[in-house]
């Protein structure tokens, strides 16, 4: 299998590895995939007050394209708001990195990653809906 | 050896150069090609580029190269392979072939096919006429070599092709005996299937090709993990294959000067034949230049050939395959040669290495073998 | 004196193929431009002098394996072996009976065979293995049915190393008039092998797994009582009409000088193996949470098979690119599906994926061992830094329970 030297990059130097503590505030956690399928992936977000992005960290069991897309995301979503973070798309990630086709679901993982860290994020912070009095 | 060879049809020596190429594959870069670490990607990286090569002189695409262990692997693969994969039907196979096709056909036949064969003029030419008659109707399959290894005639494989394509037969070709001494143009020659084998262009033992039309399909034979694109299991003899890549390119570079070469050494050899009085088979066919096939009357091959090997020189009595056999060659019984003179057939097959030189003395040492012969008959 | 440099990458799967030992390549290397003559000649010195040199190697394979040389063919390498025996013996005994029986383990050159033959309208047993990958001897006698022509089972396992009981395999075979057909390749140089008191009716064998050429091979065909074949390849007739084609002298003298050499130096060999593989051993289970596969005791001294749990297989495999390994067989780790021998052995997905395949040769050095676990312990322990599953299980969390949202 022929890695690009992007993927490799991202392999041998991973940018923000590590976890954050999920209880502490403004910590959202998306964990995605499974052990059966060969590609889990932990992104964690630090949001600060004005709703920005302003620290990720991620852990990942997968291939190296997985563990390259999801330190890439880690990179693209800081400084970024939750709205903006959502709008990543996996076919940004995959041309970064110049996926093969067979690679390209790290890059939907990647992708789910996001989306699941920012829902964790609204259900934790965001006031619950209203139950109408009958 | 201290012999002079002249038997380049069973076999020849490997090519210096083409030696160089392989020896690293044995010791040093010996990696399995499937393994996906450095040591087998330059295994793989190695085949890549001799299937490149193989396909380059044969004016085909590189996925249209099978690598097999040779010449009887390739034919057994495109007779059984075809067969496994379309309906039963007739079957029409040259009454001239190799072994390696005739007996894969004679399997078919067990397992229901209607085996036909044309039939063969005298100079050692598969019959059109015959041919077109067979191809019609329920025909699935036809395999005919471009040149006889024994006679060296070249057949009209392109024109048998025409024949076939208008009822839609599948037409394969041996030609492990005509690549290397004739151009071989698989586009041209407009068949499905094309075997070549390394140790007949200056190339290892053990290593072949087969060559399959883009689009056609084939059962695999052997069976195993997803070598050659699942159509020929078996960890590849990458040292075999790097030989025959370079070996192929080395007949495309070499045809010009080689054709010149032996068309000149056999020019002479023949001329020296016919004043013997010896009759060389296939005459008048259309031969590639290296090969010469002959008798004389009342003096028996295996006899004079072994009066030869004697005096130095290594020649065939009939094909490799067969020589260990009293019977006569059934190439010639096709060919309606009579019994007393088959049974004196004796093949002379130049190549590269052969010289004037070698040509002149043999004709002495013949000369003197057939008039002592000839002596000793008289005297019977 | 060993030295301590090692070459990178360090060779640590010899079980894939091995390189031709230079005694080897140095004998063979004549045959390939001097005495270049097609050993079928009849007619000349250069025929005669080929034909010569097969029949010596084909001596001294028989002598390696203790049988008589007229029941060794020469073939094209195991895989062809291994389809002839089984195609062939299936297609003639077929009117004696249709079920076949095999294990689940196998090579695919065995396991593929035994396919095409189920579509022919043969029926085929694939027994499971044990934990430790071995073949009980109670399932495969239950396995057995008067209608049973063939089994084939392997001596040593290409993943995983372990040994079969081909010894009581035969015994029972041959009670129950059943013809076993076993799979040598990976047996050669590393286990005795004697023919003589096997009950074995077939044997495959591949040059290229020990320090022999790539492209030949052999089949043991037995005499006495004598099995009898259809032949797969068709032509000349060579090898008493089994096997047709032109002999590659050069391949056989090869392969020839290579069980030579494996019969003259396997003793010590497999001691030096063993104490390499020993230590490599005992560097590696200091790793948390690392499992070897296969029965340890029942195992060719050459390999070691262990799988990493909390670490993805194809992440481990780019973190060792220093060392030439296997991931799964060589011959499909092309494909993305985890190994089908550990999953056999009751593996999970996820362990199956994160094994390696460790096999030691006639080259490795004490260096190459140590580096080896070095590095295995730096990147293992890299990779579960980075590894949400080393996370959770270091958190005391059973993965098991944990629902995953698979996409």
């Amino acid at each position: 299998m022929a890695y690009s030297d992007k993927v490799l990059e991202h392999y041998e130097n991973p940018r923000n590895v590590g976890s954050f503590d999920k209880d502490e505030t403004g910590v959202a956690t998306g964990m995605v995939g499974a052990p059966a399928c060969g590609d889990v992936m932990k992104l964690q977000i630090k949001v600060n007050d004005k709703g920005i992005i302003e620290d990720a960290r991620f852990k990942t069991y997968g291939c190296g394209s997985a563990i390259a897309s999801s330190s890439l995301v880690t990179e693209w979503v800081k400084g970024k708001t939750l709205d903006e973070a959502m709008t990543i798309r996996n076919t940004q990630i995959a041309e970064e990195l110049a996926l093969p086709p067979v690679k390209i679901h790290c890059s939907i993982l990647a992708e789910d990653a996001i989306k699941a860290a920012i829902e964790d994020y609204r259900i934790k912070n965001e006031p619950l809906p209203q139950v109408s009095a009958e | 050896m201290g012999m002079i060879y002249c038997d380049y049809n069973a076999t020849t020596p490997v090519d210096e150069s083409v030696f160089e190429l392989m020896r690293p594959f044995f010791c040093d870069h010996y990696g399995n090609a499937s393994s996906r670490h450095q040591v087998g990607r330059i295994a793989k990286v190695a085949i890549d580029e001799a299937r490149n090569k193989v396909a380059n002189a044969i004016g085909v695409q590189p996925d249209q190269i099978i690598f097999t262990s040779g010449g009887t692997e390739s034919n057994n693969l495109a007779l059984k392979g075809f067969a496994g994969l379309i309906p039963v039907s007739r079957l029409v196979v040259s009454p001239i072939e190799h072994a390696s096709v005739r007996v894969p056909a004679h399997e078919l036949a067990w397992l229901g096919w209607e085996l036909k064969q044309p039939g063969v003029n005298s100079d050692g030419v598969v019959d059109l006429e015959d041919m077109a008659q067979l191809l019609t109707g329920k025909c699935g399959l036809v395999s005919v070599m471009l040149a006889n290894n024994e006679t060296g005639v070249i057949q009209p494989v392109a024109d048998i092709v025409k024949l076939a394509q208008k009822s839609g037969v599948l037409v394969h070709t041996d030609a492990v005996q005509a690549f290397g001494k004739m151009r071989v143009d698989f586009d041209l020659l407009g068949v499905d299937a094309l075997s070549i084998a390394g140790h007949k262009i200056y190339g290892p033992k053990g290593v072949g090709a087969l060559v399959i039309r883009k689009g056609v399909d084939l059962m695999p034979v052997l069976t195993g993990a997803s070598h050659e694109r699942g159509l020929r299991a078996g960890t590849e003899n990458v040292a075999g294959i790097v030989g025959l890549g370079e070996a192929c390119r080395l007949v495309i570079e070499r045809m010009n000067t080689v054709e010149t070469h032996l068309k000149e050494c056999s020019g002479r050899l023949e001329t020296g034949i016919e004043a013997l009085g010896g009759v060389i088979f296939g005459r008048k066919a259309s031969r590639v230049p290296n090969t010469s096939y002959f008798a004389f009357e009342n003096i028996d091959g295996p006899v004079l050939a072994a009066r030869l090997d004697d005096l130095g020189f290594c020649v065939a009595t009939g094909s490799a395959c067969s020589s260990g056999k009293t019977e006569p060659s059934p190439v010639l019984d096709a060919m309606g040669v009579p019994l007393h003179l088959a049974r004196g057939a004796i093949r002379v097959s130049l190549g590269m290495h052969s010289t004037i030189a070698d040509i002149e003395e043999f004709l002495s040492a013949l000369n003197q073998c057939v008039s002592s012969l000839h002596r000793s008959a008289a005297c019977a | 004196m060993e030295q301590n440099t090692v070459n990178l990458p360090i060779y640590l799967d010899y079980s894939a193929t091995t390189p031709v030992d230079p005694r080897v390549a140095s004998k063979m290397i004549p045959y390939l431009t001097e005495y270049f003559g097609n050993p079928a000649s009849r007619s000349h010195v250069y025929g005669w002098t080929a034909e010569k040199a097969v029949e010596n190697a084909r001596n001294e394979v028989a002598m390696l394996v203790r049988c008589d040389p007229r029941e060794i063919i020469w073939t094209s390498g195991a895989t062809e072996s291994n389809n002839l025996a089984i195609k062939g013996a299936a297609h003639f005994y077929k009117s004696k009976g249709r079920h076949l029986v095999t294990e689940k383990t196998e090579h695919k050159a065995v396991l593929d065979t035994m396919r095409e033959l189920e579509r022919e309208g043969f029926e085929v047993t694939y027994l499971d293995v044990e934990e430790n990958g071995l073949v009980s001897v109670d399932t495969f006698r239950s396995a057995l049915r008067p209608d049973t022509i063939l089994a084939s089972v392997m001596l040593v396992n290409n993943e995983i190393g372990v040994i079969q009981p081909i010894y009581e395999l035969g015994e029972i075979c041959c009670q129950q008039g059943v013809l076993l057909h076993v799979d040598a390749a990976q047996a050669t140089g590393k286990v005795e092998i004697d023919l003589q008191s096997l009950q074995v009716d077939l044997m495959s064998f591949s040059a290229h797994k020990t320090y022999g050429p790539k492209g030949i091979g052999a089949l043991y065909v037995r005499r006495k009582p004598r099995v009898r074949l259809e032949g797969q390849m068709h032509g000349g007739g060579h090898e008493r009409g089994l096997r047709s084609g032109t002999l590659a002298t050069h391949q056989i003298v090869g392969m020839g000088e290579a069980f030579r050499l494996a019969r003259e130096e396997m003793g010590v060999e497999n001691e030096r193996v063993r104490y390499l593989r020993d230590r490599l051993l005992a560097g590696l289970v200091q790793i948390e949470e690392t499992y070897i596969n296969g029965d340890l005791i029942k195992r060719v001294p050459h390999n070691l098979n262990v799988s990493f749990n909390f670490v993805e297989g194809e992440s481990l495999i780019m973190a060792i690119k220093d060392l030439a390994v296997s991931s799964g067989s060589a011959c499909t780790s092309a494909s993305l599906e985890p190994s089908y021998v550990l999953r056999a052995l009751g593996r999970n997905d996820e362990l199956a994926h994160s094994s390696i395949r460790f096999s030691i040769g006639r080259f490795t050095t004490e260096a190459e061992i140590d580096f080896t676990i070095d590095l295995i312990r730096k990147k293992i322990g890299r990779l579960r830094e980075m590894s949400p599953l080393w996370e959770m299980f270091k958190e005391g969390i059973d993965l098991n329970q944990v629902q995953w949202s698979a996409h």
